[in-house]
């Protein structure tokens, strides 16, 4: 079990249910701290409002449009075809037969109602995790990509690569992303899109100037964890596939990259679950992920701390799913 | 297949050192070159320069005829022709055994996986384990490594095999059944320069024996002569030291 055994005198015989009693009572101990917290604040608590954001029933009501007599229902399977003779004027309409509210003969006037159907809907803060869930996807793939290829140009023997990198790395590294991302959209993305419209051209959907900051802003830490990862290699390893008369590029490639990139899976996890809590300041150049969405319902159910909640929870979701398929790329790449 | 002419190599770091003086030495085909000499003589450092693991700053060296210290000279031809055996094995260990013996022979001298596979179980039956083709080498023990390493290198056709140190890392009792591979490599007639402190190895196969010490070739010389009346002050010191 321990990564040193051996090192030390064997454990008592009740060491393990012992500490595994105690983990469970401190548990118990904090949710029940957190319960009576709850309690304790003058807040009442409706968790039943939440159920709303994730789904709901929509009503779609049929109107009439014109005024007249309805003359005919005609089912045809789940609607019916509903034939409203007006003065001078007709119309058909299309009404789900369960739920129709007219007979023939009746009289309806305009903007009357036909019928109507119960829609289940998907609720916004499922639209805003999905949004949150691509937004990240995308980041993680890049930011994998442009770590590589600066961590390449930070060990380069050209010096206009590396300093680039170095350049690169120092400013994104330690800049905070709110400013980064202002800037990507207001000033880079102002210009760009001008560019665009002067060249007759549709402007760029708001998400990729998301998208791309949050990739380089990971990126940047990304190269660095390649780099270490890469110098942890074993020049052995590099002279043996040279001297094999493999080129350089290759060795990287097929030698040094594939012991670099399992040894910093941990770290890459580290960063890549930095990089979904990050997209949470996406909201301030309106994108409409989880975080922008949970303030919007906050303002619309004025229960915060639901809300909050419940937002946490779905960032847990992502970060732990991340986590549990980099520990499987862990294991089977030993 | 193998000429230096006073090669010299510089280390700079941590401070200035004149690593290599004026070495000079010529291997022709099939012959066994076994280079020995105190540690840090400088032997494996020329052995180094010969395929470009480290840069000869002065000097010139070719093999078969390609010159090794042109800086235009496509290194990676000469390097797929000049096998190395290393003392820590350098295998890869993201790959099966099999895998480090078809991955070159695929890439560099761009056979199929069939032909490559087909080379390497040849090879590996040749060193004496086909039966671990399919194991990561760290499930391997030292000389099946090393033995592994060679395959390695020989699935490249070299022309010339250079061994640093080859059993130095090694169990003793592992030390012969690599012995072993490389002697039968000499009597197919491989051309091999050879660093190591076997001496038995030296006297019983070797063509030619090299003493360095301090960065210099001091004395050369059939292992005969070598091992029975050395003319040099510093190789008798040396012999009566080790033997």
């Amino acid at each position: 079990m321990s990564l040193y055994p051996g090192l030390d005198a064997p454990r008592s015989k009740n060491y393990k249910q012992f500490w595994a009693a105690v983990f469970c009572l401190s548990i118990i101990g904090i949710i029940a701290t957190t319960f009576f917290a709850t309690k304790s604040i003058d807040y009442v608590w409706r968790w039943n409002t939440v159920v709303k954001y994730f789904a709901y029933q929509d009503n779609m009501e049929t109107v009439a449009e014109i005024e007249g007599i309805v003359a005919s229902i005609t089912p045809n399977g789940l609607t019916s075809n509903v034939h409203v003779q007006g003065v001078g004027e007709a119309e058909d309409y299309q009404v789900p037969t369960k739920g129709l509210v007219v007979g023939v003969n009746d009289y309806v006037y305009m903007e009357d109602v036909l019928g109507s159907e119960k829609k289940w809907k998907v609720g916004l803060m499922v639209l805003g995790l999905i949004l949150t869930l691509k937004v990240s996807a995308i980041s993680v793939v890049l930011a994998l990509i442009i770590g590589i290829l600066t961590g390449l140009a930070r060990i380069s023997d050209n010096p206009a690569l590396r300093w680039t990198a170095i350049t690169y790395i120092e400013l994104v590294r330690g800049s905070p992303l709110l400013v980064q991302l202002m800037l990507w959209y207001f000033v880079i993305g102002t210009l760009f899109n001008n560019l665009l419209a002067a060249w007759g051209l549709s402007s760029i959907p708001t998400i990729w100037y998301g998208v791309v900051s949050l990739a380089l802003f990971t990126g940047a830490y990304t190269a660095e964890i390649v780099r270490a990862g890469i110098q942890s290699v074993h020049t052995g390893q590099m002279e043996a596939a040279r001297s094999l008369g493999m080129s350089y590029s290759e060795a990287m490639g097929k030698v040094i990259m594939p012991q670099a990139i399992s040894r910093i899976l941990p770290a890459l996890a580290g960063q890549f679950i930095s990089l979904i809590k990050d997209s949470s300041l996406l909201g301030v150049i309106s994108i409409r992920e989880l975080t922008k969405i949970t303030r919007e319902v906050v303002t619309a159910s004025l229960q915060p701390f639901e809300m909050w909640i419940v937002c946490a929870l779905l960032y847990l979701i992502l970060t732990f799913g991340l986590s549990l398929i980099v520990q499987k790329l862990e294991r089977s790449a030993i | 297949m193998i000429v230096a002419t006073n090669v010299n190599k510089y280390f700079y770091v941590p401070e200035e050192l004149h690593a290599l003086k004026d070495a000079s030495l010529t291997v022709a085909s099939g012959e066994v070159v076994v280079i020995i000499g105190p540690s840090g003589s400088g032997k494996s450092t020329f052995l180094r320069c010969l395929n470009r693991l480290e840069y000869a700053e002065k000097g010139e060296i070719t093999i078969d005829g390609m010159s090794v210290l042109d800086p235009k000279a496509d290194i990676n031809k000469i390097r797929a022709e000049t096998g190395m055996v290393f003392q820590s094995f350098n295998l890869f260990p993201h790959k099966t055994v099999l895998e480090n013996i078809t991955m070159a022979q695929i890439s560099v001298r761009k056979r199929s996986k069939k032909e490559a596979v087909d080379k390497a179980m040849m090879l590996l039956e040749k060193v004496g384990i086909a039966e671990k083709h399919h194991v990561s080498p760290s499930k391997l023990s030292g000389g099946q490594q090393q033995r592994v390493a060679i395959a390695r290198s020989l699935a490249m056709d070299p022309k010339v095999l250079l061994f640093d140190e080859p059993t130095s890392a090694l169990d003793p009792e592992m030390v012969g059944e690599v012995l072993d591979v490389m002697k039968n490599l000499a009597k197919e007639g491989m051309t091999m320069v050879v660093v190591t402190h076997e001496m038995g190895f030296a006297r019983e196969v070797a063509d030619r024996v090299i003493f360095m010490d301090d960065g210099a070739i001091i004395e050369e010389g059939t292992p005969e002569h070598f091992f029975t009346n050395p003319e040099n002050e510093r190789t008798q010191t040396f012999l009566n030291q080790i033997l």
